[in-house]
């Protein structure tokens, strides 16, 4: 088990730290006083566990290939850009922009979280990136999603909407579910509301399991409120936006 | 992997703060918290606004004048004298910095317009107004870059720290502060350019590209503004002064002038508000501010932190006792205030509106 300090370093300094412990086999790894150093994680690969202290900064988990990030406070934006495998625990909120192109691996937000979330989200193969957001989420979830599965649980009852509009809105694969009801007018064209079938629960209650252990929720009392599902329903709907 | 691989990802990054006690707030807490995201910018402008920072003037206009060349001062000062009572004149305090060898003689004036030089209906403010187009557009090198009461801007070419250094920003203590570090994108970075854009006391910062700024420069003109910085963040200023103090707009509605809803969240509203804001949005479709930006605007009553209407830019706002602050980053408010009572991100086109307690 590593500690590093990070108050006050610069980010290049802290992420070779890292990187280099990493490099040597370092599985466990703290590092404490993060306050705003980019970029880590990114590109990082091997199975080491980080634990960070304090809000890290911008593009944390980019391209980011096997290990375990576990943020112990809120989190900013742009995470886990093109991430391929492994996992980022953060249990405060986080910012704009997460999963942006995601090819795999575990997002689990226990708060909040702002715009474009799961933007572009892909998979690759057999692999189906997931993002799990405890709290509500802005406008444009899931804008452009192409594959994956994204999870919004609205556990935090603040009288805000769950979510923000033009949910889904580009949407050509993948699986998006709400827990609670969504409006058709907030919904990219393309996007159908359907009820989960058996499939669909085997999928959602493996992934909270995973989530309520990390996060410490019971599944069951998430479980008690009903999920709708959002899947890509027609092909080309905006055809003739432009023809007419 | 190569992680030696060099580039600039940058945008720029902005941060305030205000005590609503109107309690007044060393320079060293805003430079630290927009130090910390020095990375935002390239170097090319950076910026300090201040409130509450000469409470020995406080009745006389802060005149903050950049002279390219030191021998226009003269010509500028002999159409100070004959249109203002001048209270005193001195150089702005600057302290030798390595990283900026070249800069601008900088001179503050504490000014009072001259009362039968004001003729006709001219407020004032007017008047003060038309001294800073007039002299930005017609005298060659000579640019007054902040021009409010008991305020302050304090910008140029340099990384954050260094502008703070040059500028002496730690000895300044304000209630209400904003600060800037600025990446140009479609603009040159020259001093002039640098953030934050002031006038009377409206001074805006922002992170972003106003794409609407040529019909947002044309209204203006209309109405007397002369757009002389070359950067599109000018547009808000200004806009801000004619919404506000020319036309009466409480802060609310300037607001919802500049990030108008769009139509089709407009249109689903109960029947008053609906009629109110078609008619806000029809009748100031000309000062809609397009594309992206998050944008802070301090003014004599308070600060106001307000994104686009779809969140193309980051903004966060935190609460501690009598402190609001906002910023492009949380972690630069952590940088100065590391346990806020609340931390949260404003919604898109939802301003946050904070007023000083009189």
């Amino acid at each position: 088990m590593l500690e590093i300090n990070a108050s006050g370093m610069y980010y290049r300094d802290l992420n070779q730290k890292i990187r280099d412990a990493v490099d040597k086999g370092e599985k466990d790894i703290t590092v404490k006083n993060v306050n705003g150093q980019y970029y880590m994680g990114d590109g990082l690969r091997g199975k080491s566990t980080i634990t960070i202290e304090g809000v890290p900064g911008n593009d944390l988990a980019a391209f980011m290939d096997g290990p375990t990030l576990i943020i112990k406070a809120n989190a900013q934006d742009n995470i886990s850009n093109t991430m391929n495998t492994g996992k980022v625990v953060i249990h405060g909120n986080a910012g704009d922009v997460l999963g942006y192109g995601m090819r795999g691996g575990k997002l689990h937000i226990f708060g909040d979280v702002g715009y474009r979330v799961g933007i572009h989200m892909k998979g690759v193969k057999k692999q189906a990136p997931t993002i799990i957001v405890g709290g509500t989420a802005g406008d444009f979830f899931g804008e452009y999603m192409a594959g994956g599965v994204l999870i919004l649980l609205g556990l935090n009852d603040d009288g805000r909407p769950i979510v923000g509009d033009y949910l889904g809105t580009g949407m050509h694969g993948g699986v998006i579910y709400v827990r609670g009801e969504v409006e058709k007018e907030n919904c990219g064209a393309e996007v159908g509301i359907l009820d989960l079938d058996d499939e669909d629960m085997k999928v959602l209650k493996d992934s909270l399991a995973e989530y309520c252990k990390d996060m410490g929720l019971s599944l069951d009392e998430i479980m008690k409120k009903g999920f709708k599902k959002l899947i890509p329903v027609s092909l080309r709907p905006y055809g003739n936006l432009y023809a007419y | 992997m190569n992680h030696d691989y060099q580039k600039d990802i940058s945008g720029c990054g902005l941060t305030g703060l205000i005590s609503r006690k109107r309690r007044r707030i060393s320079g060293a807490d805003i430079v630290k918290s927009l130090c910390l995201m020095t990375d935002r910018g390239n170097g090319l402008g950076a910026g300090y606004a201040a409130y509450g920072i000469y409470p020995g003037f406080k009745d006389f206009y802060a005149f903050h004048i950049m002279f390219d060349e030191p021998s226009v001062r003269w010509t500028l000062e002999e159409y100070l004298k004959n249109n203002y009572h001048i209270e005193k004149i001195e150089e702005i305090p600057t302290s030798p910095v390595k990283a900026i060898p070249i800069a601008p003689l900088l001179v503050r004036y504490f000014v009072k317009p001259l009362k039968d030089k004001m003729v006709g209906e001219i407020q004032e403010e007017d008047f003060v107004v038309n001294t800073v187009m007039k002299v930005n557009s017609e005298i060659e090198g000579a640019y007054i870059f902040s021009s409010g009461k008991n305020m302050g801007a304090f910008k140029g070419v340099g990384n954050p720290s260094d502008i703070a250094e040059f500028f002496r920003i730690e000895e300044y203590e304000g209630w209400t502060w904003t600060a800037h570090t600025r990446f140009p994108t479609n603009t040159p970075g020259w001093w002039g350019g640098a953030h934050p854009f002031t006038l009377l006391d409206w001074s805006i910062v922002h992170n972003g590209e106003i794409s609407s700024y040529g019909i947002n420069k044309r209204y203006l003109e209309m109405f007397g503004y002369k757009l002389t910085l070359l950067t599109d963040t000018e547009v808000a200023a200004y806009m801000l002064d004619l919404l506000i103090r020319r036309q009466g707009l409480d802060i609310p509605s300037a607001c919802l002038a500049l990030a108008a809803p769009f139509w089709k969240k407009i249109d689903a509203l109960p029947d008053g508000e609906r009629e109110a804001l078609t008619a806000l949005r029809q009748t100031y479709g000309s000062a809609l501010l397009n594309g992206p930006f998050s944008i802070l605007f301090g003014h004599s009553k308070g600060l106001v932190g307000i994104n686009d209407r779809i969140k193309l830019r980051p903004l966060v706002a935190a609460l501690k006792d009598d402190v609001t602050y906002m910023a492009s980053e949380e972690s630069a408010i952590r940088a100065i205030c590391p346990a806020p009572d609340k931390v949260w991100a404003p919604r898109a086109g939802d301003p946050v509106i904070v007023n000083l307690e009189d």
